[in-house]
């Protein structure tokens, strides 16, 4: 593990490998989640009834005896609803709570029980009785291509003239490659449990990654201020993207159950309606036109990519904008145009997850990247570093942003040098010659990530920090815990700042009532943005403090140090407790906000030009696969990963996020398959028909390091980088390495154009479909 | 609805509780007696997040019925740490194995009913006993290697 000195003493700074502080909750079963919390009295339990038509009209919602099943106390539906009837998270008006005329997935809340207990709600909602008139409806994404459903125009994407440098290039090539979605599986699912306080107050408590938004879509359900609704989320058993816009869905019904009843009521969705009703990663279709020259230099390149968005806009305007900016992954493309449709589907509405388009986008190059490598009969190693930014900052995005941080060259070089890639990937070659059944394959991918919201106003954040008299530390912000670490980096940003040990921090739920209008924790930029919220609150304190002990003491105030356990005042010293106590005597307010909006980021959509990141974070993996060319099995032997956190705040916990980053892209690419029917019906709709990586699944060989060198050239939080998306992409490798012993079953003669995620039978299809290729040649 | 009165011990503690015909283990545990340690990830035997132990095997207590634990002795996470904490949760906690924390309970009954068995397992007995376990934030090593580090500090022989 990459741990780093550092100059500060005590256990709580930055830089080091603090654990986790749930840690010992978590190991002793007493940290509470949503579901754990003790119920109030007369608390009720809440079950959704559930469209079973893709589209259709409703011509009739009897629900007469489910009013009157056994321990039902309220059924709901949209004429219950006081305010407004949706939870768009871009006010698009088109994510009703409840269908009112038409449903247009299968899945789709229609109406609520709340009962007294779970399982009298699940009875009572299966009385129900729906009439429904069919329509026609869409499902696949071909289907919508072919019907045109675009959801909302597609801004381009123009860097040069890419059609006469693919005209003008020597060799050129095309191709489609199908990329699926994905569920996340958040191990804990839905739930919220809403409180009715006096008058129009609401209290919530949800597992969501975004409180501001469930607050306001609450309120707005409700029709009342902001003010009146506060939600509170301590923790969530994960999220991954699939608690931003989703949670707001099922917080409203909670709080409409209580608004109606006036009794406490909880939804907590059982798992398999919640992998039905509940949005997942956008599957695309990709299709990509390249030239380039004998060295596989790309020349020019266009991308037209469609994103299946289901049956609403949700965050797909944001997610097909953030493929279109990772179309170049870590490639620098002297001409290029990129495009991406958002398709409207009769299927669920298609939301974030981690990596937010990023991986969908970067697939098209890594594809073609393998494929221009075949061609030219050269190591894919070689042909990624000719193409890759270069470190002189001379190199534009095709959104027109100079990329002044690569660290591509370097990090691909020492990771290849590390790995001992070259070697490995001839004696594999070799042994490949020799065995028939079992083919092994290898490839190194980098990865550039983007960092910031894309839609520039989200890049600010609050944080709210109070010294108490006895020197100990209350540090609140706008940031969730959804199992990352969030809130014990800040809480060592915090202790850092204040020379103090964390466990005089006390690290508290995300509440609006303390910090307002916030953004998701999204976007990896979570540290980012509330680290230096909290430092910027820290910071406001300790300037109050010095200039308290500077005056009493008549002495400069840069002669008041804040060091590890101690405040150095001139000839003095004296403990943090001390100072907090005599400075509160002195009547000095020991409490501050804090606020940080990312600086120098602009973009302009309708230009498609500007600095949409701060920075990119970097990083580059290495994977070696065995496939059973008979029944199309893969095993991934060894990856190796090397990774840019810039300087880690927390390398344990960053060791974390990119472990399981890797392994959940893995899942992504190579098991996680969601499979609707022609009904629309997703028939994998739980843990057993969904392949979930499993302790089996992970490589037997995984050397993971971060990156020594690593610091971020902007000044963010300790010159940290973020690192909560990016890893999830360089499992884009293990997909490369199983296209290239994908190809040695053809005996190299064939490119296989495998679609993912490779399961068994595409890649069986793929080596099938290659082979005949090159036999008609 | 029937509700039928059963007992067990719960982590060497006597319990009563009624619960409701076709009622699972689950529920009866983290409703009636109230202990929230075994965690619902999926409620049909497929995650691992409910794991508790029934006199000394791993169940997923989401597809037992309560009705079955009747007289049956029944081990949680809540139970697990003494005076201290057990050498697993030492091992879990040091070690990094829990992000989210959610899939944690389930892990530590999967790995002390291995360790009770098996004071000294291979890792590949040690996947093998957790490979019914989702963890979707970790990528299982620290989870692995919780657990080997917890057997090297004598957990099986101390808890068997
Ligand atoms: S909740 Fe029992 S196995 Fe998932
Ligand atoms: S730590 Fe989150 S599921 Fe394992």
């Amino acid at each position: 593990m990459n741990e780093r000195p550092t100059p500060s003493a005590h256990k709580g700074a930055v830089h080091r490998p603090v654990i986790h502080d749930s840690a010992e909750r978590h190991v002793t079963g007493s940290a509470l989640y949503v579901d754990d919390m003790p119920e109030l009295p007369g608390t009720l339990h809440i079950h959704v009834g559930m469209s079973e038509r893709a589209h259709a009209r409703l011509r009739a919602i009897d629900l007469q005896s489910v009013r009157t099943a056994p321990g039902v106390v309220a059924v709901l539906t949209a004429g219950d609803i006081p305010g407004v009837n949706d939870v768009s998270p871009v006010h698009a008006g088109d994510d009703p709570i409840f269908a009112e005329d038409i449903v247009e997935y299968a899945g789709q809340p229609i109406f609520a029980v709340a009962a007294e207990t779970l399982q009298a709600a699940r009875n009572a909602a299966r009385l129900a009785r729906i009439d429904y008139e069919e329509l026609p409806a869409i499902i696949t994404l071909d289907e919508a291509l072919a019907a045109a459903t675009d959801l909302a125009p597609a801004p381009e994407l123009r860097l040069g003239d890419p059609d006469a440098a693919i005209s003008a290039s020597p060799h050129r090539l095309s191709g489609t490659l199908h990329v699926g979605g994905q569920d996340h599986f958040y191990l804990e699912g839905q739930v919220a449990y809403a409180i009715p306080g006096e008058g129009a107050d609401m209290l919530v408590h949800a597992s969501t990654q975004h409180p501001s938004e469930v607050q306001h879509l609450v309120g707005c359900m409700l029709g009342v201020p902001d003010h009146a609704v506060t939600v509170e989320v301590r923790r969530m058993g994960g999220g991954f993207g699939g608690k931003e816009s989703q949670p707001a869905l099922i917080a409203a019904i909670a709080a409409l159950a209580a608004r109606r009843t006036g009794r406490p009521a909880k939804l907590r969705l059982d798992r398999d309606d919640d992998m039905v009703m509940t949005g997942k990663r956008h599957d695309f279709r990709l299709d990509y036109e390249l030239g380039y020259d004998a060295d596989g230099r790309i020349q020019g390149a266009r991308f037209e990519f469609a994103a299946r968005c289901g049956r609403s806009l949700d965050l797909s305007n944001a997610i097909a904008d953030r493929a279109m900016f990772h179309a170049d992954n870590a490639y620098a493309l002297p001409n290029a145009y990129v495009h991406a449709r958002r398709m409207k589907t009769h299927t669920v509405s298609n939301t974030a997850f981690r990596g937010f388009g990023g991986p969908q986008g970067m697939m098209a190059i890594e594809r073609a990247i393998d494929e221009i490598a075949f061609a030219l009969g050269r190591d894919p190693l070689e042909v990624r570093r000719a193409n890759v930014y270069p470190a002189d900052g001379s190199a534009l995005t095709p959104y027109h942003m100079a990329v002044t941080d690569s660290v591509l060259d370097e990090l691909t070089e020492e990771l290849a040098a590390s790995s001992d890639y070259r070697t490995r990937r001839a004696a594999i070659r070799a042994s490949n010659a020799e065995s028939t059944a079992i083919k092994r394959g290898i490839a190194l991918t980098p990865v550039k990530f983007g960092i910031s919201f894309t839609t520039t106003h989200l890049n600010q954040a609050g944080a709210l920090v109070h010294v108490y008299k006895d020197g100990s530390v209350h540090l609140n912000h706008g940031g969730t815990e959804m199992g990352q670490g969030l809130f014990v980096k800040v809480g060592q940003v915090v202790a850092e700042a204040f020379g103090i040990e964390l466990d005089q921090v006390k690290i508290t739920a995300t509440t609006t009532a303390k910090v307002p209008n916030t953004s998701a924790t999204a976007a990896s930029a979570g540290s980012d943005l509330n680290g230096m919220a909290a430092a910027a609150a820290a910071q406001t304190i300790k300037a109050r403090l010095a200039a308290f002990a500077a005056k009493k003491h008549n002495i400069a105030e840069e002669h008041v140090v804040f060091e590890a356990g101690r405040v150095r005042i001139g000839n003095q010293e004296m403990s943090f407790a001390e100072l907090a106590h005599q400075a509160w005597m002195g009547r000095v307010s020991l409490s501050s906000t804090g606020f940080y909006a990312t600086p120098d980021i602009h973009y302009d959509r309708a230009t498609g030009r500007g600095r949409p990141f701060y920075y990119f974070a970097y990083g580059a993996a290495v994977s070696e696969v065995a496939i059973d060319t008979l029944t199309g099995e893969t095993r991934l032997l060894r990856v190796d990963i090397l990774h840019d956190a810039g300087r880690s705040l927390n390398p344990a916990i960053d060791m974390g996020q990119i472990e399981g980053g890797f392994i959940q892209g893995l899942g992504w690419l190579t098991s996680e398959e969601l499979w609707w029917n022609d009904e629309g019906r997703l028939r994998t709709h739980a843990p057993s028909t969904y392949k979930i990586p499993t302790a089996n699944d992970r490589p037997d060989d995984m050397r993971i390091a971060i990156w020594a060198k690593g610091e971020n050239r902007e000044p963010t939080i300790h010159r940290s980088k973020a690192v909560g998306e990016p890893p999830l992409m360089l499992a884009i490798s293990a997909f490369s390495a199983i296209t290239d012993a994908a190809c040695a079953a053809t005996g190299y003669r064939a490119f296989p154009r495998l679609d993912a995620p490779a399961t068994p039978e595409r890649i069986l299809m793929a080596i099938r479909e290659a082979t005949g290729r090159a036999g008609k040649k | 609805m029937a509700r039928k009165p059963i007992q067990f011990r719960l982590n060497g503690k006597d319990e009563a509780v009624f619960v409701e015909e076709g009622q699972n283990l689950l529920d009866a545990l983290r409703r009636q007696v109230g202990d929230t340690s075994p965690k619902y990830g999926c409620g049909q035997g497929t995650c691992g997040a409910c794991t508790v132990l029934v006199d000394g095997e791993p169940r997923l207590s989401c597809l037992m019925l309560a009705e079955s634990a009747e007289g049956a002795s029944i081990e949680t996470t809540a139970g697990l740490a003494g005076a201290e904490l057990h050498p697993l949760q030492r091992a879990f906690l040091d070690g990094f194995a829990a992000q989210c924390g959610y899939c944690t309970s389930g892990m530590l009954m999967s790995a002390k009913a291995l360790l009770d068995r098996n004071p000294s397992p291979t890792r590949e007995q040690v996947v093998d006993a957790i490979s019914g376990n989702i963890c979707r934030c970790t990528g299982y090593e620290p989870i692995i290697d919780a657990i080997l580090d917890a057997a090297a500090r004598g957990a099986g022989r101390r808890s068997a």
